[in-house]
């Protein structure tokens, strides 16, 4: 701790370039948060999955529905504790730019399947006796300013009512949060009962079944058993876990982990260099300096030592800003109106880590030629 | 009586240039007393750094031994040196050498951050040291605020803050003014006689080795004659 201000007061020797490279790496760690709460929109609904949670869909294609008859056949599997379904509305609101996911349910069914859906229960109660009301995540809510007891129009681009209109009047009953930060809230939940019988099409399909199973264990067995249920129908069906899902459908939008990881690669090899290259000057300028320290009797590991924690402080500050302004955004002030879009504690561990080795290596090769330094030979370059 | 603080015994000192080897040092002797203030004069390359180098342990003699109060340098480790250094030794240098980002009185509590003093007793005996070289008032003062005088009397301040017997001067004056230089030669002398200070100081400059004791001749890596001062 002693050496503390010596190194502080060497890291602001050339004031304009250590504030040069710390907005460097303020930015790369700035990228790198909000790279990673990005990356939560594509894979976090994978890891939110649920291991006990099935999903059954038609083998063909997911917009294919299937008959409502199925649900107490797939009810009837043994391990299978409760279903429910879904159905795709496919609508925007007022305006073509305003999508967002809209799913028809069974209210009583689909708070059973997902006790992560947080709804107070007076709310809740509204929506299922109200058969043209929704439920409405909070993220969505504040998006559009809407308040409980609004009334909304929404266009269905799929779905044309009985009365030859794509324009449904929804009636919003409550909001519903999530028990975790990263759950989607950016969805509203229609009454299925309300939705089939108003469509002028489709009638007594569903788009697609969520199981809830006795055991993480039994998945494979009891997908199994579902499919085979089906195997010589007109409508087959594919189930998998709610993890395999995600990643099928996420899967669809390339793999987006994989480009991440790339950009940041190379941000991250960027400021090595940069950060690199100003502690190798920055050694290099002060070397009759350190020549000095050694000529005191400071050690050549506490000169390397003192080279190293100056790198890692460009770091600590520049990351630590970057991270921290990065939660700003995305936690606190939630400026990116994405599902899901959210820095969790794991990446925020990732980052402090980076930050620590991005400083050691930075500073490492500098610090060993300090280290290295012969006092004579430097002291004669004063 | 005085004893002997520094015994240099058959000292030579070679240097591989090239192919070609050079003796900067050649079998030298040389005894210097407790409480000396010894100048060593002579031309460019006869070896008085090289000397110097070797009674602070930066160097170390091809053959022969250096031994400084009951310590046998040449054995030493690098590190082991480092040490002893930091305990035994001051170092003023030419050009000063203090470290541009640090005050005055920072600059001078350097060599205590090697010590086990807490921060409140390295800023006290940091002001005492300035005081002793009259600089009290400059204490907050960088590098850059303060004359080349000033500056070499805190490098002074910071030789002398952890109480070295030995304190090893390379051309203290050589950048300084005729008046400018005295000062700072009045100072040594006053650390010599009045705290007992042993100096060793490498001058090109007679009137500055005429404020020492003992002066000392070198020429082509050997002593050459004493003068008496």
């Amino acid at each position: 701790m002693k050496y503390l201000y010596l190194v502080w007061k060497s890291l602001w020797r050339k004031k304009v370039r250590t504030i040069l490279t710390i907005l460097s790496v303020f930015i790369a760690f700035l990228l790198f948060g909000l790279l990673s709460a990005l990356n939560q929109v594509f894979g976090g609904s994978a890891d939110l999955a649920n291991a006990q949670r099935l999903v059954t869909l038609d083998k063909i294609s997911i917009i294919n529905s299937l008959p409502s008859a199925y649900l107490q056949r797939i009810e009837s599997v043994a391990g299978v504790e409760r279903v429910a379904h879904a159905s795709w509305f496919g609508g925007y609101y007022q305006d073509p730019k305003n999508q967002f996911a809209q799913f028809a349910v069974d209210p009583e069914r689909y708070l059973g399947v997902y006790p992560e859906v947080l709804v107070a229960e007076e709310q809740r109660d509204r929506w299922m006796r109200t058969r043209d009301s929704v439920l409405v995540g909070r993220d969505l809510m504040e998006a559009f300013e809407w308040s409980v007891g609004d009334r909304i129009p929404m266009y269905s681009s799929i779905w044309t009512n009985k009365s030859g209109g794509q324009v449904w009047d929804f009636e919003i009953a409550g909001v519903f949060d999530s028990d975790d930060p990263r759950g989607n809230t950016q969805l509203m939940l229609i009454q299925y009962d309300y939705f089939d019988e108003g469509r002028a099409f489709g009638n007594g399909t569903m788009g697609w079944f969520i199981l809830s199973i006795d055991g993480a264990g039994n998945a494979a067995e009891i997908a199994n058993a579902v499919d085979t249920q089906f195997a010589n129908s007109p409508n087959q069906t594919k189930t998998s876990t709610e993890a395999a899902f995600a990643e099928s459908f996420i899967s669809q939008y390339g793999n987006i982990a994989l480009i991440i990881s790339l950009i940041l690669t190379a941000v991250f090899f960027t400021i090595l260099l940069v950060s690199g290259n100003t502690m190798a000057q920055s050694v290099r300028e002060r070397i009759p300096e350190l020549a000095v320290l050694k000529t005191l009797g400071f050690q050549d590991k506490g000169v390397l030592g003192i080279v190293l924690a100056e790198s890692t402080f460009v770091m600590l500050i520049g990351g630590g800003l970057g991270l921290g302004v990065a939660v700003l955004i995305v936690n606190v002030l939630g400026l990116v109106p994405l599902p899901g879009f959210y820095l969790d504690g794991a990446a925020l561990m990732q980052g402090g880590v980076y930050i620590l080795l991005a400083g050691l290596l930075a500073g490492i090769f500098p610090a060993i030629r300090a280290m290295r330094l012969t006092i004579i030979d430097a002291l004669s370059r004063a | 009586m005085s004893k002997d603080l520094v015994v240099l015994t058959d000292i030579s000192r070679t240097y591989q240039k090239g192919k070609e080897k050079v003796e900067v040092l050649h079998k030298l002797d040389l005894t210097i007393e407790e409480g000396d203030f010894l100048a060593l004069m002579g031309p460019s390359g006869s070896g008085k750094t090289t000397l110097l180098n070797m009674l602070g342990g930066l160097d170390k003699p091809t053959s022969g031994s250096v031994r400084v109060g009951n310590d046998e340098l040449q054995n030493m480790s690098s590190s082991a040196l480092s040490r002893w250094r930091a305990n035994n030794i001051g170092f003023i240098f030419q050009f000063y050498n203090l470290l541009p980002v640090l005050t005055a009185q920072k600059n001078v509590e350097l060599p205590l951050l090697l010590t086990n003093l807490n921060g409140k007793e390295r800023a006290r005996r940091a002001a005492t040291a300035l005081s002793i070289v009259g600089l009290e008032d400059r204490a907050n003062h960088y590098p850059r605020e303060l004359s080349g005088g000033q500056e070499q009397r805190v490098a002074i301040a910071r030789a002398i803050v952890s109480d070295p017997n030995l304190l090893l001067c390379d051309e203290p004056t050589g950048d300084l003014d005729r008046e400018t230089a005295d000062e700072i030669l009045q100072l040594l002398q006053a650390l010599n006689r009045d705290h007992n200070k042993t100096i060793v100081m490498v001058t090109h400059d007679a009137q500055a080795a005429e404020y020492a004791k003992h002066v000392l001749h070198m020429d082509k890596g050997t002593l050459a004659t004493e003068v008496a001062a």
